[in-house]
């Protein structure tokens, strides 16, 4: 039960920070379009970051 | 075309493998009931025992007749009475403990798609109320299981995709043609944008092998997992272990000078803090990058094939409330919105493996200016 | 994460290792080494290629250049020498115009020597022809005037009387 609701918050706290991620980079490539790809690159290994400590909370925990 | 033969000889062997399937009419498997999936616990788990790994390559079952479809594969076993070798057949489809396959002093079970050998003298297999075996232990479990054989498909598919690409250059062309030029870009892209500006110019070209390798492996693997064979191999924990500690030795191995004189010995922090942060560095590249490593391929891939199969359950489960139109028309239009996602992360999961690896090994090798 | 490590299978681990290490190596060997390779020397003969095609270029310059140098140059050489044959001209028209005017000063100042010469000469001849003339008429005079002695000794006497004796 506890497991679950921790589950659920670390969800949230990704979440949160995959839509930060996610909303900066896209503000970034509306103001300079032609960095587009780096930022690309940069967004997917920080999110790819992110997602791995999300999933190690979560195995962890479950 | 050398390319083109060899393609046409590769689906030749494929389709004489695929079509020598002994079918199984032994029909005594049954669980339970012996009728259609079509509760949600019996969903739950399918998807489970689909989630697994498994020793037979099974595609189809028909419930009718109580045939199943596809092809057994060999167990090879180390149990106390030594190596033990023979076709998954033997277990007549058992998964639950109930079927005792008895080579030379060992009595082997197979319970939620893995092997048991029962103790001496036990008969069968007793359990506590956990369902967890009592007269039971786990055995190492060489076979050729469904993830192994997907394995060696995808090496065997790597092997002459990359292989005729290879070939294509070596009669004095610089172009390839047919397939390769398919192939071609990808092994570029993996050099100028995935190995150089992360490893840097100088030193990529050691670590190639590797991350080529492992960057076709697990996207030939994801993509087989999104075909109807059913393959779930990136989904292993054992799988993405193996490759994470691969990524792991190798940085580890490769480490520079001034990488160990970081990690151990922090230049410009005070003394006393040093020895913290070498615990903390230490444990951060042995431990926390290659388990982040594993368990966000495996998560994503697990996730992917829980989320498709769920939905494609959606057509049983959701029947009664919104008809069989309905329900269908519905799990049809998600999982092929969700496959479609599937398909870009099972490339995305390569990338960000292959990325995050060399990564890592850019950190390694990496020569700092001397402060 | 017990069901985790519940479904980590050690078996599967080693398989997986050991078909990564054969692949990896075969790979390596068979597929990645060439490919790459043939890659590098590709994009090295696409790098040469553009290199020795901006050397041409250059040296295409240069020899426009060249050429652009040599044609104004020999334009250049033209003009010395139409200059110098109009200088040459002027000057020969200029050295035949002294040279004429020289020579008809000579001839001029030869033509007035001859005329003083020969005027000079006339003169001579006219003078002794005079002198001649005056030497026969004062003979002639003289001769009369000293027919008679009485005359003469007067004579004598006017002139001994015009000269001084100093």
């Amino acid at each position: 039960m506890y497991n679950l609701i921790g589950a659920g918050l670390v969800v949230i706290g990704g979440g949160i920070g995959l839509g930060q991620i996610g909303g900066k980079a896209m503000e970034g490539i509306a103001r300079q379009p032609e960095a587009a790809g780096k930022i690309q690159t940069a967004m997917i290994i920080i999110g790819a970051l992110l997602e791995g400590l999300a999933f190690g909370a979560l195995i962890l925990g479950a | 075309m050398a390319v083109a033969t060899k393609t046409i000889k590769f689906i030749a062997v494929l389709v004489l493998a695929l079509s020598s399937f002994s079918v199984f009419a032994e029909g005594g498997d049954q669980d339970e009931k012996g009728n259609l999936i079509d509760s949600p616990e019996e969903i739950k788990e399918y998807i489970a025992h689909h989630l697994k790994d498994s020793h037979d390559f099974h595609l189809y079952t028909d419930n009718a007749s109580g045939k199943h479809w596809g092809f057994s594969l060999p167990v090879i076993v180390w149990t106390k009475d030594g190596l033990k070798t023979f076709m998954s057949s033997a277990f007549h489809h058992d998964d639950q403990g109930k079927v005792v396959v008895e080579k030379g002093n060992a009595r082997l079970v197979k319970l939620h798609s893995k092997i048991y050998e029962l103790e001496a003298g036990a008969a069968t297999v007793n359990f506590d109320e956990s369902h967890h075996a009592t007269n039971a232990h786990k055995v190492l479990d060489f076979s050729i299981t469904k993830s192994v054989f997907g394995m060696l498909l995808a090496g065997l598919l790597m092997l002459l995709g990359f292989g005729a690409l290879a070939r294509s250059y070596k009669n004095g062309k610089s172009i390839p043609t047919g397939f390769g030029r398919v192939l071609e870009p990808l092994v570029i892209y993996v050099r100028d944008d995935i190995a150089k500006p992360n490893i840097g110019e100088k030193k990529y070209r050691k670590f190639m092998g590797f991350l080529l390798t492992v960057f076709f492996f697990i996207w030939i693997l994801n993509l087989l997992g999104l075909t109807p064979l059913g393959f779930n191999v990136t989904g292993q924990i054992a799988v993405t272990a193996c490759l994470a500690i691969f990524t792991m030795v190798i940085y580890m191995f490769s480490g520079s000078k001034d990488f160990w004189a970081h990690t151990l010995w922090m230049p410009g922090v005070p003394v006393i803090l040093r020895p913290v942060l070498a615990v903390i560095e230490l444990v951060g590249f042995v431990l926390i990058k290659p388990f982040s490593l594993l368990v966000r391929l495996f998560a994503n891939m697990t996730a992917g094939h829980f989320v498709v199969m769920s939905l494609i359950a959606l057509m049983i489960t959701m029947k009664k409330s919104f008809g069989v139109v309905g329900s269908t028309g519905m799990s049809l239009v998600l999982a092929l919105f969700i496959t479609v996602i599937e398909l870009l992360v099972a490339f995305l999961q390569a990338f960000i493996f292959t990325m995050l690896s060399s990564l890592f090994i850019g950190m390694a090798v990496e020569e700092h200016d001397h402060h | 994460m017990e069901t985790l490590i519940n479904d980590f299978s050690v078996g599967l681990f080693f398989m997986q290792a050991f078909i990564l290490l054969i692949l990896i190596l075969l790979m390596r060997k068979f597929a990645w080494k060439p490919i790459l390779d043939a890659l590098q020397n590709r994009e090295d003969g696409i790098k040469n290629a553009l290199d020795s095609a901006e050397k041409a270029k250059l040296e295409m310059q240069n020899l426009q250049a060249d050429n652009l140098k040599l044609l104004n140059d020999a334009r250049a050489e033209r003009e010395a020498m139409l200059k110098e044959a109009r200088d040459m001209k002027n000057k020969m028209i200029d050295d035949a115009k002294v040279e004429a005017q020289t020579q008809a000063n000579s001839i001029i100042a030869q033509a007035q020597a001859a005329i003083e010469s020969e005027k000079k000469s006339a003169m001579a001849e006219l003078k002794n022809h005079v002198a001649g003339l005056s030497v026969d008429i004062a003979e002639k005079v003289v001769r009369e005037e000293l027919a008679n002695k009485d005359k003469q000794l007067a004579l004598v006497d006017s002139l001994l009387a015009e000269a001084t004796l100093n």
